[in-house]
């Protein structure tokens, strides 16, 4: 099959890849740029592990043709921690236990990012409403919304020590 | 050497406590490599020919298109020509090419011919399923079930039952499999890292030694995942032809058809109790498919040794796809179909469930006690004797609410294993087996086990499992895995320990077995001002570190547990739409390692459990022999907003802690599907008898009267 | 996925002259979450995929002659994010909202909620959009139809359009923009929508070589009551079970016309002219909606396994009534 040149804009990064026109978003990332964060679960949009941020909005790219993303800025799990620091939504993550076999964790991780970019103190109901449709088969959820409320509000605190310093 | 025990709650630093997973900064970094992430050098990508009949026999395959096709490396035969095909989804071809869309326009490219024989995919019942297509089990009896059921002062008779469902898996079954020389190294999702060497040997024909299997993290397995597979071993041998290796990672389709069934179970029951409330009288009669096997034969009653019972259990071949081992095996079903019939029967008494089942509590024998004493506790959890009413809620409005509860068992104990400790002169400490970590913490478990012995911080313990290079674990199965690292890992720690004290002991003018190792120090037990700083003492042992070997030690586990659960739901009584609102788990698993990862199995548990009972089922076709939701969009799970408020409470008095570890991944998804269906019958007056209780079955029942 | 053609046109011209004469030359690529899933399981397989999300003037939500236009490639999520345009039509929100998944909200476009295919499971597994069997016979009829159609089932059709936005246009009058080559044409949602009668006749009206551009709600519609009920059986990414939207004109308490559009139970969104007659000239209270859910269900069909779904008509409509009016 005739591949073309496609630029795409990854954590930051910019690749320039010689692609199929029917290569997946998911695909890409895992195969062509060893992104493997981003998993392949149900394979057909159902279940959320696939979930990347496409200039900020929680997208599956398991039903997203690479090619069509050439001029959005793309985040995957990989581009949420900086300097290898992991952020506060990782932190959660990890010690309110919303990781168990952790196959739909980055998908979570990022749709909550998507949910607290936009709205910083949810309420449970709004924590709910925005993972509705993301899977996970063993941890029980309820460590997913608590992972998720105590990350909102660290990042509240976070924020508001960085007014306070900087005034 | 004294005999290995576990600290007394006193001397516990670790264990027991709400600990992180310590794989969690690899897993919420998105660094965790799963199977299905791996990608060595050269990685061809297989694609599987799968079969599209529910039963045939395979006439003709032609490969030889797909072998034209540039790029297309490797070809392997499951189903030769002249044999059967036993279900829709049965792996016939499998091809290995250079990109994963070449392996599957290879895949299309081959032609396969079938001739359709008949086929069965409805577990209705045995006369449906004509002649040779069911096994009658011998039946069991136990005093006089007719006499008693007579003599009954009320007496409840209703036909119950619950399809076949899936695993559903989130990482797929499959694995990675790569030569060097005639070495073969196996990235592969397994809950068996340490069992599959002699699979793949004598499928490969090289020995057991040649092969390296490697499993760090995987995407689920809830019982589905003991075997490399007809897909492993062709992985490899594609890999082995292609000279390159070979992923082979089934997709969500074939993973729903062909990679496990739960057996369905469905059954007519009569029971019969005198007056006040005593059970005296079983009697049922069960069917259900576990595809073309026979399946268990599966105890009825579950736990209540009712004093005259009667049980006759049909088994129906079907071509619904291979049955697996799904979380609990069987108990599920059998608590599901005895809790439901006995809830019914203490409806028909008249009497508040939790009284009835308290009531009857002593013929579950030797746990009553504990049944007892965690119902109680479920129930002030839950609100019971506040919230519960008689059968039909009352209340004005479509929505009614109610209340249901169950109670289950299961063994645990823990599996055969080896652990190794390794003291390092500098200090540094490894503890290795060959075992896998499902998700449930077993890694963790690992760690706090070795660094409470070693009286060491959880971070100087490095970890190493999940491949076959390390000593033999078990494979987690049963919920035996906690018991059995736990066990071996504590005892190789102690013995690798207790040499360490044997080197320290003269600088500190006293014997080993007078030392104990305490926040970082080796000091002497009782006298804490006498004591070397671990690193110190590991600096005597010179160039040779100390290499310790443990196995399960029976000394430090137990088996058997108990469980109660009861749930609260909503039900819309004019669209039939159940919500499961509140859930509590009172749980028994012994010792707690982990509290954190322990309360994980429960929540989780809870999900699985709302899952099969509202949602799941494997949907077949009788007129194309073929699943109709063999995806992720009909083959219905509960998402985040789908699931109430959960409590789990576990039990850790010294009586159930004193008996040592055991499992807990499977009891606590035994109970949901019954005491969800007993709360949704509570809720709206009648049973819904099947599961799932989807909102056609809830109309349909309402529709034979309800809210009584 | 079969290997195809990608056009990235700016313009709807362009976007057009790349589409071909037939549904296997070309196919519209909006979200994609339908399409790709669609193409990745061969059910669809066109040679050439044109996406239209690049044009950017078909994106974005306006008042028009105080009406409301919505671009074809207006994401769920902008209207989510967004709602003052739909301040007057609270039935299109509710459709909207019943969409539980930020993902396919950010990625789903309300033309293509119009244009997906069915969700079938007999289509879905290849079995072709009126499931037949190798006699020519439909499989559905006789097979597991919990998911399909009670209304306008007569066949070979029998799967439901699963479009979430279509009950409420239909129910709103609103209108399409369809741009072909020979130029625009306009027609009423409800128009978009037909029964197959034969294999090969989709159940959209729109040709292979024109693109829908726009939706358009009239400005009257502002004055219409309007809301929607979906029965969804989870809070998940899910298709309901059934939906009713209606939009009123109402002369203080009193209904004076009616429109009650149904969802998820037959091949096209489907008026329930029975309830919209009991409605008329009453003054709407509980017990007419109830009589008016009742109503709805007059000349439903159902299949073997899916009879419940007359109840949840029954209910849909009454609550979508009552909820117009609360």
């Amino acid at each position: 099959m005739t591949k073309e040149l496609i630029r795409l804009k990854v954590n930051g990064e910019t690749h320039e890849l010689a692609i199929a026109p029917n290569k997946l978003l998911l695909d890409v990332l895992r195969e062509d740029l060893g992104l493997t964060g981003s998993k392949r679960g149900c394979d057909d949009s159902s279940c959320g592990c696939c979930t990347v941020l496409i200039d900020g909005m929680p997208m599956l790219s398991c039903v997203a043709l690479a090619t069509s993303y050439q001029d959005a800025e793309i985040t995957t799990v990989e581009g949420l921690a900086r300097d290898g620091e992991l952020d506060p939504v990782q932190e959660a993550f990890m010690s309110w236990g919303g990781a168990q076999c952790g196959f739909c964790t980055p998908g979570f991780l990022m749709t909550t990012h998507a949910l607290l970019e936009k709205n910083p103190d949810p309420t449970l109901d709004q924590v709910r409403e925005a993972l509705a449709s993301n899977i996970c088969r063993c941890t029980g959820y309820t460590q997913i919304y608590e992972s998720v409320l105590a990350a909102a509000q660290k990042i509240r605190e976070k924020r508001k020590n960085e007014i306070a310093i900087s005034k | 050497m004294a005999e290995i025990k576990w600290p007394s709650a006193a001397n516990r630093g670790l264990i027991g406590k709400s600990i992180s997973r310590i794989d969690g900064p690899w897993k919420s970094s998105g660094r965790a490599k799963y199977t299905y992430d791996q990608g060595p050098a050269g990685m061809l990508y297989a694609k599987l020919v799968t079969s599209p009949y529910a039963h045939a026999k395979v006439t003709a395959i032609d490969t030889s298109r797909a072998e034209r096709l540039p790029g297309v490396r490797a070809i392997h035969i499951f189903t030769a020509v002249g044999k059967e095909v036993n279900w829709e989804g049965h792996e016939v071809v499998g091809v290995a090419a250079d990109t994963e869309e070449l392996a599957e326009d290879a895949a299309r490219l081959i032609r396969v011919e079938y001739d359709p024989q008949p086929y069965l995919v409805a577990d209705t019942d045995a006369q449906h399923a004509g002649p040779g297509r069911f096994r009658e089990m011998s039946p069991r009896k136990t005093g006089d079930p007719e006499q008693a059921l007579q003599q009954a002062d009320v007496t409840s008779e209703g036909t119950y039952g619950q399809p076949v469902i899936t695993h559903c898996c989130h990482e797929a079954h499959g694995s990675v499999a790569e030569w060097k020389g005639d070495e073969l190294y196996v990235w592969i999702s397994t809950q068996n890292v340490s069992g599959l060497s002699n699979e793949y040997a004598s499928a490969l024909n090289i020995p057991a030694t040649n092969v390296h299997v490697d499993c760090q993290v995987m995407g689920g397995g809830f019982g589905s995942k003991f075997a490399a597979d007809s897909w492993g071993v062709a992985a490899a041998a594609m890999a082995r032809k292609a000279g390159r290796p070979v992923k082979l990672m089934l997709d969500r389709e074939v993973e729903l058809l062909s990679a496990g069934c739960r057996p369905s179970l469905h059954a007519k029951i009569r029971v019969g109790a005198k007056r006040d409330g005593t059970l005296i009288a079983w009697d049922s009669e069960s069917w259900g498919t576990a595809g073309m096997s026979g399946g268990g034969v599966p105890q009825l009653p579950y736990i209540i040794q009712v004093p005259n019972s009667g049980h006759r259990h049909t088994s129906i071949f079907t071509n619904i796809g291979p049955a697996r081992a799904w979380r609990a095996p069987n108990h599920p079903q059998m608590c599901f179909l005895t809790m439901a019939a006995l809830d019914d029967l203490a409806a028909k008494l008249n009497m508040d469930s939790l009284d009835f089942f308290l009531k009857n509590v002593g013929l579950t024998g030797e746990r009553a006690g504990v049944y007892k004493q965690q119902m109680l506790m479920a129930a002030d959890m839950i609100g019971w004797k506040q919230k519960w009413h008689s059968r039909g809620d009352k209340t004005p409005g479509h929505i009614k609410r109610g209340l249901g509860l169950s109670f289950h068992t299961w063994a645990g104990g823990g599996h055969m294993g080896y652990c190794r400790t390794t003291i390092h002169p500098d200090g540094s400490v490894e503890v290795a087996t060959g075992s896998q970590d499902l998700g449930t913490g077993t890694r963790t478990v690992i760690g706090i086990v070795a660094a409470e012995t070693l009286g060491l911080p959880l971070d100087a313990v490095r970890v190493e499992i999940g491949n076959n290079k390390y000593p033999p674990d078990g494979a987690s199965g049963g919920s035996t895995t906690v018991g059995g690292v736990s066990s071996s890992t504590r005892t190789s720690a102690t013995t690798a320990l207790n040499e360490l004290f044997a080197k320290a002991a003269p600088s500190l003018g006293t014997t080993a077995d007078k030392l104990e190792a305490v926040g970082g120090q080796i000091r002497v037990i009782g006298d804490p001002s006498k004591s070397i700083p671990w690193k110190k003492a590991c600096a005597k042992l010179g160039t040779t570190p100390i290499v310790a070997m443990g196995q399960r030690n029976f000394s430090l586990i137990s088996s058997g547990v108990g469980g109660v659960q009861m749930a609260e739901v909503a039900v819309d009584i004019d669209t039939g739409i159940v919500r499961m609102e509140k859930m509590v788990a009172v749980q028994d698993c012994g010792l707690i390692i982990d509290m954190k990862t322990a309360m994980s199995q429960v929540y989780g548990a809870c999900i699985m459990g709302t899952c099969y009972a509202l949602y799941e089922e494997k949907i077949m076709d009788q007129q194309t022999g073929t699943c109709l939701n063999p995806n992720m969009e009909f083959y219905k799970l509960s998402g985040l907003d789908d699931i109430g408020d959960i409590t789990v409470h576990m039990m850790t008095e010294d009586s159930y802690q004193d008996r040592g570890v055991i499992g807990l991944g499977e009891p606590p998804v035994i109970s949901p599907g019954a005491a969800i269906s007993n709360a949704v019958a509570n809720a709206i007056g009648v049973r819904v008898p099947e599961l799932p209780i989807t909102p056609d079955r809830v109309l349909a029942a309402l529709g034979k009267g309800g809210l009584v | 996925m079969r290997p195809f053609e990608y056009g990235n046109p700016s313009t709807v011209k362009q976007a057009i002259s790349l589409l071909g004469s037939d549904w296997e030359q070309a196919a519209v690529l909006a979200g994609g979450t339908d399409l790709i899933s669609l193409m990745k399981d061969y059910i669809d397989t066109p040679k050439r995929v044109v996406n239209i999300k690049s044009i950017s003037a078909l994106r974005g939500a306006s008042e028009v002659n105080g009406g409301l236009r919505l671009g074809a490639t207006t994401t769920f999520e902008d209207l989510f994010e967004n709602p003052a345009p739909l301040r007057d039509f609270p039935s299109l929100r509710a459709a909207i909202d019943g969409i539980y998944s930020a993902q396919m909200r950010s990625m789903g476009t309300v033309g293509g909620d119009l244009l997906q295919r069915p969700r079938c499971w007999y289509y879905r597994n290849g079995f072709g959009l009126l499931a037949l069997d190798s006699k020519g016979q439909s499989l559905v009829p006789h097979g597991d139809n919990r998911y399909h159609a009670i209304f306008g089932n007569a066949g070979p059709a029998y799967f439901v359009s699963p479009s979430s936005l279509a009950p409420p246009l239909v129910a709103l009058g609103a209108t399409l923009r369809i741009q072909g080559p020979k130029g625009e044409r306009e027609l009423p949602v409800a128009e978009l929508f037909r029964i197959p009668r034969h294999t090969g006749e989709r159940e959209h009206t729109i040709q292979p070589k024109e693109i829908l551009t726009e939706i358009l709600l009239p400005a009257s519609a502002r004055r219409l009551r309007n809301a929607t009920y979906e029965v969804r059986e989870r809070h998940f990414m899910d298709w309901p079970l059934a939906t009713a939207s209606v939009a009123l004109r109402m002369e203080g308490r009193r209904v004076r016309q009616a429109r009650v559009v149904l969802g998820q139970v037959a091949p096209i969104p489907w008026r329930a002219e029975g309830a919209e007659r009991e409605l008329a000239g009453k003054t709407l209270d509980e017990a007419v909606a109830t009589r008016a859910g009742e109503a709805a269900t007059v000349g439903a069909h159902p299949l073997s396994k899916n009879g419940y779904k007359v109840q949840l008509v029954r209910v849909a409509v009454k609550r979508a009534l009552l909820a117009a009016i609360a």
